[in-house]
């Protein structure tokens, strides 16, 4: 059987999975920036004493599962989220949930997903999916990735649900648990706590690998590789870096440039003009992270091999940490005339 | 990034789906616009798999020189480390350490290379040799 569910490609998974589930629940106003602008989805954390795929743990965006906990919250609604050490269990659990005619998010691991391109699958165990149907064998899959719905047999989702290493998903199974509607006073309320939150985290968070100051700590970390790493080294480190922020479907800083898109459907909500001015601040500094890809990319293919050249690729960062510190200083400002 | 900026390279994911981007039109108001690849992008990719290939091959040549076992080949041919080997075997991580030596993992019982043989999708006798 296969559910009247209205299948939505996202830039982002976790957004997309998101998206789909609240406008299935009855939430007509959900667009994909909304969400992330909702649950604070922009960050920047660089966390140096752990290594993904040897090489510098980078992250442009927040905590896996955050995007879909705090934007149902602030809509006030409610959440299952159920971890299983069975893969019996955790298939029998979505098959009824099927049954009743609803659908549910898996968290998953790439390395073993079928439909993914040979060259995407590392051991990433944060994608998320949407199951809306099931045809004998076979799961029909909404990958908010995917331009289509795609399947999967029970084996191989069981798989993806069970893979392991860092971040195992453990048969993860999430849904909105009640089908309701939301007024356009709880989004413009649902947009302020965002902001406020978002604010904080990239401003204010304590220590010094975090929110702004992250950047320049990596800034500074850039600079410092070429001499402590050597060039090989820094070449894996400088595409690592690329590649986590060009993450699938992110193209070019495209956090940034999601997070632009909510300021200006945050304006139609609350028509505050500074919104608009702050959302090209946004679309800029996206550009400028585009730009700094450019310039690691001309390191890691080899064409580009003095310290100076290091020193761009950290000065870039650096210009980048200022002009987002002031976007959200203004957007600090700002939140406060939004009622 | 404005919508006809938006890189046509060809690209990995571009095989499968084009990825969705979040744009500026013309009149500076945002929309979606799809590529099919960034060339940047797609070199970032191919450097991190140069380096899964550097590293089977080192570790090919460790177990040839018999300084570590042939699990070390298969778990590196896998993208696997010690943590997710363990993971998917349901060994503790001390143990899958100390089967990377040869003369340990000479001595394991038929049980335990099933595990293994399982993980990495190939019989038991070929877990034995890496070529």
């Amino acid at each position: 059987m296969q559910l009247d569910f209205n299948h939505i490609q996202a830039a982002h998974c976790e957004n997309g999975v998101t998206t789909s589930l609240l406008r299935h629940t009855g939430v007509q106003q959900i667009t994909e920036p909304l969400a992330f602008g909702i649950g604070s989805g922009l960050f920047f954390i660089y966390i140096p004493f752990l290594k993904v795929n040897n090489g510098p743990a980078i992250s442009f965006r927040t905590m896996p599962g955050m995007i879909f906990k705090r934007t149902c919250n602030s809509l006030d609604i409610p959440v299952f989220r159920k971890k299983f050490s069975s893969p019996e269990k955790a298939q029998q659990e979505l098959n009824e949930r099927l049954k009743a005619g609803q659908p549910a998010a898996c968290q998953v691991g790439v390395y073993y997903l079928t439909y993914f391109p040979k060259e995407y699958r590392f051991h990433f165990n944060a994608h998320n999916l949407i199951v809306v149907g099931k045809e004998g064998d076979n799961y029909i899959i909404s990958d908010p990735i995917m331009e289509t719905l795609v399947t999967m047999s029970s084996y191989e989702l069981e798989r993806v649900r069970f893979a392991k290493g860092p971040l195992a998903p453990r048969g993860q199974l999430y849904y909105p648990k009640e089908n309701r509607q939301v007024t356009d006073e709880q989004i413009k309320k649902a947009i302020v706590t965002g902001i406020k939150r978002n604010v904080r985290d990239m401003l204010r968070i304590p220590g010094n690998i975090a929110g702004i100051k992250g950047i320049r700590y990596t800034a500074k970390k850039i600079k410092g590789w070429k001499n402590k790493l050597g060039t090989e080294k820094s070449r894996s480190y400088l595409a690592q870096l690329v590649r986590m922020q060009e993450e699938i479907g992110t193209g070019g800083g495209g956090f940034r440039f999601i997070y632009g898109a909510f300021l200006q459907q945050a304006h139609t909500y609350h028509p505050v003009d500074e919104l608009i001015d702050i959302s090209k601040q946004f679309t800029y500094t996206g550009d400028l992270w585009r730009d700094a890809a450019i310039q690691a990319s001309g390191i890691y293919k080899g064409r580009l091999t003095e310290q100076s050249d290091y020193d761009m690729m950290g000065d870039y960062l650096l210009k980048i940490a200022d002009l987002e510190k002031k976007a959200f200083e203004d957007l600090s400002e700002v939140v406060k005339k939004m009622k | 990034m404005k919508k006809d900026e938006i890189p046509q390279d060809p690209g990995a994911l571009g095989k499968i789906a084009k990825e969705l981007s979040y744009v500026v039109d013309e009149n500076g108001n945002y929309t979606t616009g799809f590529s099919t690849g960034w060339e940047i992008k797609m070199k970032a990719l191919d450097v991190a798999w140069e380096n899964v290939e550097k590293r089977i091959a080192e570790a090919k040549q460790k177990v040839l020189n018999g300084e570590a076992s042939p699990l070390l080949y298969y778990m590196e041919l896998k993208l696997m480390d010690v943590e997710i080997v363990a993971g998917y075997t349901g060994f503790w991580k001390w143990q899958v350490k100390k089967h990377l030596k040869p003369e340990v993992f000479k001595k394991l019982p038929d049980r335990k290379l099933e595990k293994y043989a399982k993980l990495f999708e190939i019989s038991k006798e070929q877990l034995s040799q890496v070529s």
